[in-house]
């Protein structure tokens, strides 16, 4: 049996007893020892610069052609180079090394505005189901095996013929299906969080539901929503390449790195760096992307346990 | 036995439907069977039984948190019905099990001990940080774990920070459900004593849940005995531990471990199975574990029988009473 003669101890609790340093300083030792999230996080962070502050980088302005400076070799050829050129210039005289520039602003638009929509809705979708469960969580369930049974891409392609190629449909198209991912991680993730106590002990002390939800809940799944964000981020951006690529995202003249794939196509042979220099672009940004997103993973996950 | 009842519950029942699998449909549980109850105001109530027997569905009906089935659960005596989840709030809050999970991992510790207040605008926002403090002094806590978050405090200091959380709106009535199985022996003790302390405090009526028959002895004034949703046993604690009348709770008082490490592990006589409650046993529910089993067992329920302030459902006490 339990020795109660013990003394209850109150007000000795000594300040010696709280060694634990603060979650947040853990949290910030871990994230520099983790290699994948620091360096995926220097890329991102240069691509974003140079995105940012475009107009300053870029030495001439990407639209501007100039037919008799076509396909200028970059500067590591020998010959038909051009020292205001560095990356050379394209088919019709653009600098390549300005529309580069201006192709990171384009696939890193897509990408947020993209997780931002369907990261709303999904996280919506997702909450609401894993939080009612029942018959919510049915309907929610038909949704998404719905909007699964729909293949982005023809959905894509349908888009483009019915409202005409932009950003702007490339944007919603996306938002509106890339969602999927969202709602199922959390969904599941907020029935695991509904049922501990906290929640519990938050609804006795009389909260609100979407008090619980938003101020109690939501924090706790944050650093998964997050995990889900950049994989959805990375699809995106392929997507948008691939659907310019194929001539039914962006249209020309914006400078979208799947676009520039597209033109630098007939010229494989004799100027492969036509495709190379917005495909590293591509690889590099998408690399990035996914090494945070993986490190980020492990840095959160190792908090929770 | 004509005490004001700070909360009582009559004739309670809940059932769960349960999913038997893919296009087998659902079956009924009854997790709590017609349980009448009363907590007498300033008194500690105590609720022992085994695992899954419906304590803690019974804490939930009792915190509002779980719509009862049937039956009624009066707060002062006026219905249920009558009350939002808010005003039961004010007066009735729990005290879970596990201190890991009742805390939010996002929050720092002033602002979980502060969330009854912002939910409820209990005074100036001003004097919220010094209620907190407050709060602290009483649980025993160092003011300093305010900015702190839980995943820094140790088990027995969650344990605290809950109890500062339950008691800051000044509640009249504390539902602990196994409020130290969680904790390491040496704390369980220390959290044992503070609940005692600020039950004489604080004049709190206390639900205290657990399957520890000594936590009970040592804090209830009376003891509800549970088995497969329905209370087989009620009585004074004194009384209860000295002279149990129901075969299940001499069982449960046999079963506790005793000082003397030659008596060995002791033999309960109740085998194993824990019956399954979607599919209970007919007649008396205990009949297929109790020693001192009859045919009536089989076949009939038992009623309960009073005897003075002493409850229990058995046909031995109808037999010795008819
Ligand atoms: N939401 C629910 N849906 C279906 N069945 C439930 C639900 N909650 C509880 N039960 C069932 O009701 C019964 C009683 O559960 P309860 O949690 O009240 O037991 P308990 O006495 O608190 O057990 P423990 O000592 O392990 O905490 C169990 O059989 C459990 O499986
Ligand atoms: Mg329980």
């Amino acid at each position: 049996m339990i020795d109660m003669s013990l003394s209850p101890l109150r007000g000795q609790q000594t300040a010696e007893e709280i060694l634990e340093p603060s979650p947040m300083s853990k949290l910030r030792r871990r994230i520099f020892k983790n290699h994948s999230f620091m360096i995926g996080a220097a890329i991102l962070i240069v691509i974003l610069v140079c995105a940012l502050v475009a107009p300053l980088l870029a030495p001439h302005d990407p639209y501007e052609l100039d037919l008799s400076k076509r396909l200028i070799n970059p500067f590591w050829h020998d010959k038909k180079t051009d020292a205001e050129f560095m990356l050379g210039t394209d088919k019709i005289g653009r600098d390549y090394l300005s529309r580069l520039i201006y192709g990171a602003q384009i696939s890193l638009l897509i990408g947020f505005s993209t997780i931002l929509i369907s990261g709303v809705i999904g996280t919506a979708l997702g909450v609401t189901a894993g939080y009612f469960g029942g018959r919510v969580d049915m309907m929610v369930n038909f949704i998404i095996n719905t909007r699964l049974a729909m293949p982005v891409f023809l959905v894509a392609m349908a888009a483009v013929v019915a409202f005409g190629a932009s950003l702007h449909v490339v944007i919603l198209v996306l938002g509106l299906f890339l969602w999927d991912r969202f709602a199922v991680v959390m969904r599941s993730i907020t029935m695991q969080a509904r049922d501990l106590d906290y929640v519990k002990a938050a609804r006795a002390i009389g909260c609100s539901t979407p008090h619980i939800i938003i101020r109690e809940i939501f924090p706790n799944v944050l650093s998964s929503l997050t995990v889900v964000a950049t994989v959805e981020m990375a699809n995106a951006i392929l997507l948008e390449a691939a659907l310019s690529f194929l001539g039914f995202g962006v249209q020309a003249p914006t400078p979208s790195w799947g676009l520039m794939l597209n033109e630098g196509r007939e010229y494989m042979f004799f100027s492969p760096w036509l495709l190379a220099l917005p495909g590293m672009g591509l690889f590099l940004l998408v690399l990035a992307i996914n090494l945070f997103g993986d490190g980020l993973r492990d840095v959160t996950l190792e908090r929770e346990r | 036995m004509k005490e004001e009842a700070a909360l009582e519950v009559v004739d309670v029942s809940c059932v769960f439907r349960v999913n038997q699998g893919f296009m087998k449909g659902t079956k009924a549980l009854h997790a709590v069977n017609g349980v009448s109850l009363k907590i007498p105001k300033g008194k500690v109530v105590g609720l022992v039984g085994e695992s899954g027997c419906g304590k803690s569905t019974l804490a939930n009906i009792l915190l509002g948190l779980q719509k009862p089935t049937s039956g009624n659960v009066l707060y002062s005596g006026s219905s249920a019905d009558s009350f939002s989840q808010r005003h039961i709030a004010r007066r009735i809050q729990p005290i879970f099990q596990d201190p890991y999970s009742s805390l939010n991992a996002t929050k720092s510790i002033k602002s979980i001990i502060s969330l009854p207040l912002r939910v409820h605008r209990v005074g100036a926002p001003a004097d919220w940080d010094r209620k907190v403090y407050e709060m602290l002094d009483l649980v025993g806590l160092p003011r300093r774990v305010a900015q702190s978050f839980p995943s820094q405090l140790s088990g027995g200091q969650r344990q605290r920070v809950a109890i500062a959380r339950a008691l800051i709106m000044r509640p009249e009535v504390i539902i602990c459900d196994e409020p130290t199985s969680a904790l390491d022996v040496s704390v369980q003790s220390q959290i044992l004593n503070l609940l005692q302390d600020l039950r004489q405090e604080l004049g709190l009526t206390y639900l205290m849940i657990s399957h520890n028959l000594a936590v009970v002895e040592h804090m209830a004034d009376r003891v509800a005995v549970m088995y497969l949703g329905r209370i087989v046993e009620e009585a004074d604690a004194a009384t209860l531990f000295r002279a149990p009348s129901h075969p299940y709770t001499k069982a449960l008082l046999s079963s506790v471990l005793t000082p003397d490490p030659h008596l060995g592990v002791p033999d309960t006589q109740l085998g194993t199975v824990f019956p399954n409650p979607i599919d209970p046993p007919s007649g008396c529910s205990f009949h297929p574990r109790c020693a001192a089993c009859m045919d009536i067992c089989r076949e009939q329920a038992p009623q309960p029988q009073i005897n003075g302030a002493h409850m229990a459902e058995c046909h031995l006490d109808t037999a010795a009473a008819g």
